[in-house]
């Protein structure tokens, strides 16, 4: 094969729909063996609920799938399998949670909760409905751009429902919550999407002036004092929410995000320090003023100091687990208090030992890279900074919330995307996948539409030459 | 841009991997670390339903696991007649409590899952039996337990005995006491009430007085005051030393009393001896005047002061004040002031002066057996420090035959049998009764056993005379006990 003929083979443009399919195949696959594992530890057989689980999953994932070989047809392959792995597994582990939560509330005298799973289903059925609209109608994220400031408003507002009397509530000493005919919502996790798009949206508009005008100090570019504005507005709302609503965890993510589409848009490392400064400074007075801030921090230090500690115990859980883990089913993850949300990767760990963490990891780093990937790849400015922003929220959350969890950082309470129990982060992370396919549909796709050529074409030109 | 967003995947993947590398961590080599933990209940749960090993003192149980017919499986049980005098050394096994004592310093032994049995394991898995642990024999001597305990009864203090060739522990009690049973048990409801009960209770019965506790050794510590003195060259027991009724300190107007307010034996310049016989505080406190802190300080460490004995329990180390002045020194050189001891560490000061000076160091744990027998481990005796010359604790010894032959230790004569022993009355506030001491070894020729007694709260008048005779006859049944056999 000549040099020649290979450059041919790579301007092809090649849907990947058919991998798309296998690695869908493979996800469901891996997700059902999960809960009949789990059934089968831990009540001798296989759950009665395993054709609702698995065509429940399966329909979802293939309908998404659908969706994107008649919209989206380039779209990147690994992004929703992965979606549907984490998804999938994040359910089994919540089912088994659910028994082992019914056994010990039987053995202690008390009534049992109602399972959360079939909760969980339900959201992700949502959730997969949102992804749905969000490739149907959005047939160009360009046009997400005319929305710049719609978006940003509606960020604050979602940012801001939780402080609302009547409206929001205090759950484990972070105001982050809004309760609603009944049921909870974390606006937090749809305010990250639309302030992704009110960031890019602004950037694009402001970069010029960001990046052109400044000095050179110690070889640094350091933006002008009037240009400060931008990031001083972004560090007082993320330090309101650290003080209004004792939410380290999004704090530092808005910040950060933000600190990082800055950075992307200017390539100006100036940025990072300024914004490192005041992140340092945010965070010591966070440290000094709030006392729930205060107690994370401590209860980092010395996780043991308090008897019985959230994270102590999941810390040991994670330890008995080791590295192989105690098998699905098999370990006791229904001691460490918040076992299906926050702490649910304490419970994979001490399953499925580190091994089976560092799986996760890598399926996050999977789609975080794949999503960083999608940002090179696209032709326009927004696109590149909706996908950097989204692809490092996304890195930014999983190390937060992982962190917190292993001990690596101190504990806050973000949701572990796609896998902890609750409905808006569910929802919301779909959302999120949607938006990333389809940019990186249009970012994978021909500069000159032509008509999609499938692998069999392309073996087909391989074989004549 | 692109470079930006280039570096930026960069990041990502260093926090990725600093995840990955803090979860190996945590996960691969901090988890032995985790699971060994007093309060781990996925851990407790799991070795609760071991067929645990036996502690034994000779060949009887005082702590084993007996079949039972719910979810744990086996119930851990100590004999109900003899329980409360061995639990402040099996301690207990507790579902809810976790673990103490011999029960938590032994507990990979006593489940079976301490690496040494790793291959015994393996064959269980193979041969489809259920995991074993080991048994763990101590080296108390039941006589000498029973004896302390029963002596002790009705008051509140502690017996320790050593054998003083080896370091063996023959005898380690502490009253008042607990049953473990109570703890043991698998009605959580009642296990629970139990635990609020012995926690609450003004007299601290899960306390390890013979231990944990710090008390001033009072008259004892002229033990060690006597054994520097002698070791310093200058001073022979029949060297004279000034001994008036009151002794005069430096930089203060406060007087050092003997607590009889006469002087030492109808002399002002007693030899070492007879103020030792007499228990004389203003001898005494002008020996340590004129050794100075620092030579009284280097022989109570070598007796064992400022470090952790008996690691199988955890005892306290005993102190000597880290820096006192002039008068502060001649009340430390006569066990007040800021001394602090255990009744072990006074145990150990007899049972070195009893082995030629070389202070043997403590154990419990005589060895491990598997269920077939095989020794996981045999404790060899091994020697801590050697205190004083044998010359010196030749001389130390006569005199110690002295005080119990003419002297304060009079109670603690027994027949036949040649004792050595000091007397002690030590007092931390005048409004608190005085702690009575007594300890000894026996017999003074050819030692068996060294012997240390403490009694709390003693009602007694405060001198000499009144503690020995309400400790040294404890110490005398204890030291029957093991001449007896």
């Amino acid at each position: 094969m000549s040099i020649a003929s290979t450059s041919v083979i790579q301007i092809m443009p090649r849907t990947r729909r058919g991998v798309e399919l296998m690695l869908l195949i493979i996800a469901i696959g891996v997700s059902v063996g999960a809960y009949v594992n789990v059934g089968l530890t831990v009540q001798d057989k296989v759950p009665a609920s395993t054709g609702y689980y698995a065509a429940g999953i399966g329909l979802l994932a293939l309908t998404a799938h659908l969706a994107l070989r008649y919209r989206a047809p380039y779209a990147d392959p690994v992004l929703l399998p992965c979606a549907v792995l984490l998804n999938g597994l994040g359910v089994a582990m919540i089912h088994r949670l659910d028994l082992g939560l019914e056994a010990s509330a039987i053995a202690a005298g008390r009534t049992p909760k109602s399972p959360t799973a079939p909760q969980q289903i339900t959201w992700t059925a949502v959730g997969v409905v949102l992804f749905l609209v969000v490739i149907l109608l959005v047939r160009d994220h360009r046009r997400l751009q005319a929305l710049t400031y719609t978006a940003g408003l509606a960020g604050l507002v979602l940012l801001v429902l939780p402080l609302i009397p009547g409206l929001g509530v205090n759950l484990n000493g972070a105001r982050i919550w809004i309760r609603l005919a009944g049921m909870s919502f974390q606006p937090g996790e749809f305010a990250k999407l639309c302030l992704v798009i009110f960031f890019a949206g602004y950037l694009v508009v402001k970069r010029d002036v960001l990046t052109l005008a400044g000095h050179r100090f110690l070889g640094l570019d350091l933006p002008r004092a009037r240009d400060l504005g931008p990031i001083g507005v972004a560090w007082l709302v993320s330090l309101g929410v650290l003080v209004f609503e004792s939410d380290l965890g999004s704090s530092l993510l808005f910040f950060g995000l933000f600190l990082f589409l800055l950075y992307v848009s200017t390539e100006r490392a100036g940025w990072l320090i300024i914004g490192g400064l005041l992140f340092v400074g945010g965070a010591f007075f966070a440290y000094s003023a709030i006392g729930h801030v205060h107690k994370r921090i401590t209860d980092w230090l010395d996780p043991f100091s308090i008897d019985g500690g959230q994270i102590a115990v999941g810390l040991m859980g994670q330890g008995w687990g080791g590295v192989l883990g105690r098998g699905l089913g098999q370990g006791r993850p229904e001691l460490t208090l918040y076992s299906q949300s926050d702490m649910i990767i304490s419970s994979f760990a001490e399953e499925l030992g580190l091994t089976g963490l560092i799986a996760i990891i890598l399926i996050y780093t999977l789609i975080i890279e794949r999503g960083l990937r999608t940002a090179l790849g696209c032709r326009d400015i927004f696109g590149k900074l909706v996908a950097t922003g989204l692809a490092m929220s996304f890195a930014l959350q999983v190390f937060v919330i992982i962190g917190g969890v292993t001990g690596l950082i101190p504990l806050t309470g973000l949701a572990t995307p796609f896998m902890a129990l609750g409905g808006t982060s569910l929802v919301a992370n779909w959302a999120i996948i949607a938006l990333l396919l389809r940019i990186s549909d249009q970012a994978r796709r021909p500069q000159t539409p032509a008509a999609p050529v499938s692998d069999e074409t392309i073996a087909m030109v391989v074989q004549k030459q | 841009m692109n470079s930006a967003i280039r570096r930026l995947a960069v990041a990502a993947i260093i926090l990725m991997l600093a995840l990955m590398a803090n979860s190996t961590y945590l996960q691969a080599f901090r988890a032995s670390d985790l699971n060994g933990r007093n309060d781990n209940k996925r851990v407790r749960d799991s070795q609760f339903s071991v067929n645990r090993g036996a502690i034994l003192v000779g060949s009887v149980p005082i702590a084993q696991s007996k079949p039972s017919n719910d979810r744990f499986v086996y119930q851990r049980t100590y004999p109900p007649n003899i329980a409360e005098a061995y639990a402040p050394v099996t301690g207990y096994y507790s579902y809810l409590f976790g673990r103490a004592g011999i029960e938590l310093s032994q507990n990979s032994e006593l489940n079976g899952s301490d690496p040494s049995m790793a291959f015994r394991r393996v064959v269980d898995v193979i041969t489809d039996r259920r995991q074993q642990g080991a048994s763990v024999t101590l080296t108390l001597n039941a006589a000498a337990q029973i004896a302390a305990y029963r002596g002790l009864a009705g008051k509140t203090g502690a017996v320790v005995a050593l054998e003083p060739k080896t370091g063996k522990v023959l005898a380690l009690v502490s009253r008042p006491s607990y049953d473990p049973n109570d703890l043991a048990g698998h009605d959580l409801n009642k296990v629970g009430a139990n635990w609020k009960k012995l926690t609450e209770d003004k007299s601290r019965p899960m306390s390890n007085r013979a231990i944990k506790e710090l008390y001033p050794p009072g008259s004892t510590f002229k033990l060690v005051t006597a054994a520097a003195a002698l070791s310093s060259g200058k001073y022979n027991p029949q060297t004279h030393v000034r001994s008036p009724a009151e002794l005069d300190l430096p930089q203060t107007t406060v007087k050092l009393p003997n607590e009889n307010g006469q002087n030492c034996g109808g002399s002002d310049n007693a030899t070492l001896t007879v103020a030792l016989r007499y228990s004389c505080n203003t001898a005494f406190g002008s020996v340590g005047l004129e050794l100075g802190a620092d030579a009284l300080r280097d022989q109570a460490e070598k007796f064992g002061f400022g470090e952790r004995q008996l690691p199988e329990l955890g005892a306290a180390a005993s102190q000597f004040p880290a820096d006192p002045n002039a008068p502060q020194t001649a009340q430390s050189a006569i066990g007040q002031f800021d001394v602090r001891a255990t009744p072990l560490q006074m145990a150990m000061v007899s049972a070195g002066i009893a082995n030629g000076g070389n202070v043997m160091k403590p154990y419990l744990v005589q060895n491990i057996k598997t269920v077939d027998l095989k020794t996981v481990s045999e404790t060899k005796p091994e020697s801590l420090h050697q205190a004083v010359s044998p010359d010196v604790a030749n001389q130390l010894t006569q005199m110690m035959i002295d005080v119990v032959q003419n002297g304060t230790g009079k109670p603690g004569q027994i027949k036949g049998v040649q004792v050595a022993g000091k007397t002690g009355t030590a007092q931390t506030t005048p409004d608190k009764p005085p702690f009575a001491w007594f300890t000894a070894f026996a017999p003074a020729n050819d030692p068996k056993i060294a012997v240390a007694v403490m009694i709390e709260d003693a009602n007694v008048p405060r001198n000499d005379i009144a503690g020995g005779a309400l400790a040294a006859p404890i110490a005398k049944a204890v030291m029957e006990a093991v001449l007896g056999q």
